[in-house]
């Protein structure tokens, strides 16, 4: 009896202290989004305030109405930032995911000479840091008169994209029994309507989360946006992030709330393929 | 057209390859070149003057480069052993969680979809001597009087960029390890269980060997963008102030761009470059090795 009770004792102690250390690191884990989110919506006064405000007294949304009323407002143009954002990210997933599509199925479904060694030149390629690749770009583009524009941008961002999309779509083609392939060949289709009809529908998913991946990473993308692009014309949204702090003050409820629309497409687009980028990534490591 | 016909793997393969020779190989043989050069952006032709392995020689010498070089090896290995744990411990964490599996599993997510941009600004938000979070928290709480300067003090520094960078990616760890956990078969835990092994027993010789691989992807996928901790630190830091917190990748922004000296700074990011691939290809070589453990264990 006595037995039982300090067993079932020590049993709920570990229980809370596991709910205590889930919900510690839970609440690290949320805190600079929460912090973010919050002063985007204070007034300066109040972010500036010493004593520190805790509970925030007024709530409001001047910041994004600052930020979207243009330039000459406090603003900083940040529907251009967006446009070029957009342009950028949608058009070199499209040609990465193309060309990674054909990729990855070479590598899921083809045996050849040094496989896995190209396998790996294509991820070394994705090791160059983002800086080291600036100079010699910056070089290029300026001969080629393709600095600043989005054409620039979207070749290196493919670049960029390509071998990990190759990974990812490689683990989900390899999840397809390639038997079904053979199947619909033997029924009369051709390996390119056996791809299309077959496979391609039971990758889908996989492919789509390797897209966004590729969206987020071209979104999020600093190093060489920050140095091959000058102007209005072509600067993507986190380059734009640093035209608040090019004084000696910051504008921290601005760059907040430019933050938080930095994030919603990346948190909603992320949370749409979480599952399938997961299984993705791990399914070449399973079986080999 | 029937004498060209390529393989088919060949005839796939050949639009990534052509485009990453084009835009990734290309350039960083010319940035290879260059680094034998004394080339500045303010003279094109000095492109041409050949000077052999002058920068590098000169980089040899410099006592602030290799400050930096070691500071950038010192703040890797610490964030990726630091993240490796952590995404360990949250990983177990959360497979133990009786209840609320797919919400953890999102908010787990959250800091992935921050741009690295993003992170260095926060923290430098939060880390704010002046209207900073964790000033704040620490005065309210009343264990500091002072304005900790966080950013200005070199070590602190360091350890705000630390604290950045491992909120930042400890995410990818936490994921695929879980991932890990949760495709693990229950059977050799029950039989080590039988067989009177410890919990730290059985987590060392049975889980741990499971997830390894799972902690490799996360390690190489980590690996291929260790660079990413160059937006953090420029944004939060800029390597300053006074070069406290320089490293390898601030300073080849700021001696290629701010100085103009192209020639030396290609010659600085053939280093960083090497020092990527080496990261990558250890951890690909421990991938293939856990892999083909698993592969025969089970």
């Amino acid at each position: 009896m006595d037995r039982n009770a300090s067993a079932r004792a020590r049993k709920l102690t570990s229980r809370w202290a596991l709910n205590l250390a889930l919900f510690v690191a839970m609440a690290i884990i949320c805190l600079p989004g929460f912090w973010i989110v919050l002063n985007s919506l204070r007034p300066t006064v109040e972010i500036m305030a010493k004593p520190p405000i805790w509970i925030p007294r007024e709530l409001n949304f001047d910041a994004y109405v600052a930020m979207f009323s243009g330039v000459g407002q406090g603003g900083i143009p940040v529907l251009e930032y967006f446009r070029n954002s957009l342009i950028i990210s949608v058009t070199s997933t499209i040609i990465a995911l193309a060309i990674g599509m054909a990729g990855g199925y070479a590598f899921a479904r083809y045996r050849f000479a040094y496989k896995s060694s190209w396998f790996l030149g294509f991820m070394l390629t994705r090791t160059v840091p983002g800086i080291a690749l600036s100079l010699p770009l910056f070089f290029i583009y300026a001969r080629l008169g393709i600095i600043d524009t989005h054409l620039g941008m979207i070749l290196v961002y493919v670049a960029l994209n390509v071998p990990f999309t190759i990974w990812l779509i490689d683990g989900f083609f390899r999840q397809v029994p390639r038997d079904l392939s053979e199947a619909a060949q033997i029924d009369g289709c051709t390996r390119w309507q056996a791809f299309w009809r077959v496979e391609f529908p039971l990758a889908r998913p996989g492919i789509a989360s390797a897209g966004i991946f590729a969206f987020l990473t071209s979104w999020n993308e600093f190093a060489l946006a920050s140095q091959l692009t000058r102007s209005t014309g072509s600067k993507t949204l986190p380059v734009g992030l640093l035209d608040y702090t090019a004084e000696f003050t910051i504008d921290w409820r601005g760059m907040c709330a430019l933050a938080v629309v930095m994030i919603i497409p990346a948190l909603l687009l992320t949370y749409a393929v979480q599952k399938h980028l997961v299984s993705g990534l791990t399914s070449g490591a399973i079986k080999g | 057209m029937k004498a060209m016909r390529l393989p088919p793997h060949v005839m796939l393969l050949l639009p990534a390859v052509i485009l990453l020779a084009a835009v990734i190989l290309f350039p960083l043989l010319l940035s290879l070149w260059s680094s034998f050069t004394p080339f500045r952006l303010t003279r094109p032709d000095s492109v041409w003057q050949f000077v052999g392995l002058r920068n590098y020689t000169r980089l040899a010498g410099d006592a602030d480069f290799w400050v930096a070089f070691g500071r950038t090896v010192l703040l890797l290995t610490l964030a990726l052993n630091l993240e490796m744990l952590f995404g360990l411990g949250l990983a177990l964490l959360v497979e133990r969680a009786s209840r609320g599996q797919r919400v953890l599993r999102t908010i787990l997510m959250f800091p992935m979809m921050f741009s690295p941009v993003l992170v260095g600004f926060q923290f430098k938000f939060m880390f704010n001597d002046n209207v900073g979070l964790v000033n704040n928290a620490l005065q309210s709480l009343g264990l500091t009087d002072q304005a900790i300067p966080w950013l200005i003090d070199g070590k602190l520094a360091f350890i705000a960029i630390l604290t950045a960078e491992i909120w930042s990616s400890t995410a990818v760890f936490a994921i695929f390890i879980l991932a890990g956990l949760m495709a693990m078969p229950r059977d050799p835990l029950e039989a080590a269980r039988v067989d009177g092994c410890t919990p730290w027993q059985t987590f060392r010789y049975v889980t741990w060997p499971f997830l390894m691989p799972f902690a490799f992807i996360a390690m190489t996928i980590r690996s291929l963008d260790v660079a990413r901790a160059y937006d953090i630190i420029t944004i939060m830091t800029d390597g300053g102030p006074a070069g406290r917190t320089e490293v390898l990748w601030t300073l080849i922004a700021r001696t290629a761009y701010s100085d103009a000296r192209m020639g030396i700074a290609n010659a600085m990011a053939y280093v960083a470059i090497l020092l990527s691939i080496a990261f990558t290809a250890i951890f690909f070589r421990q991938l293939a090795k856990a892999r083909a453990q698993v592969a025969a264990d089970w």
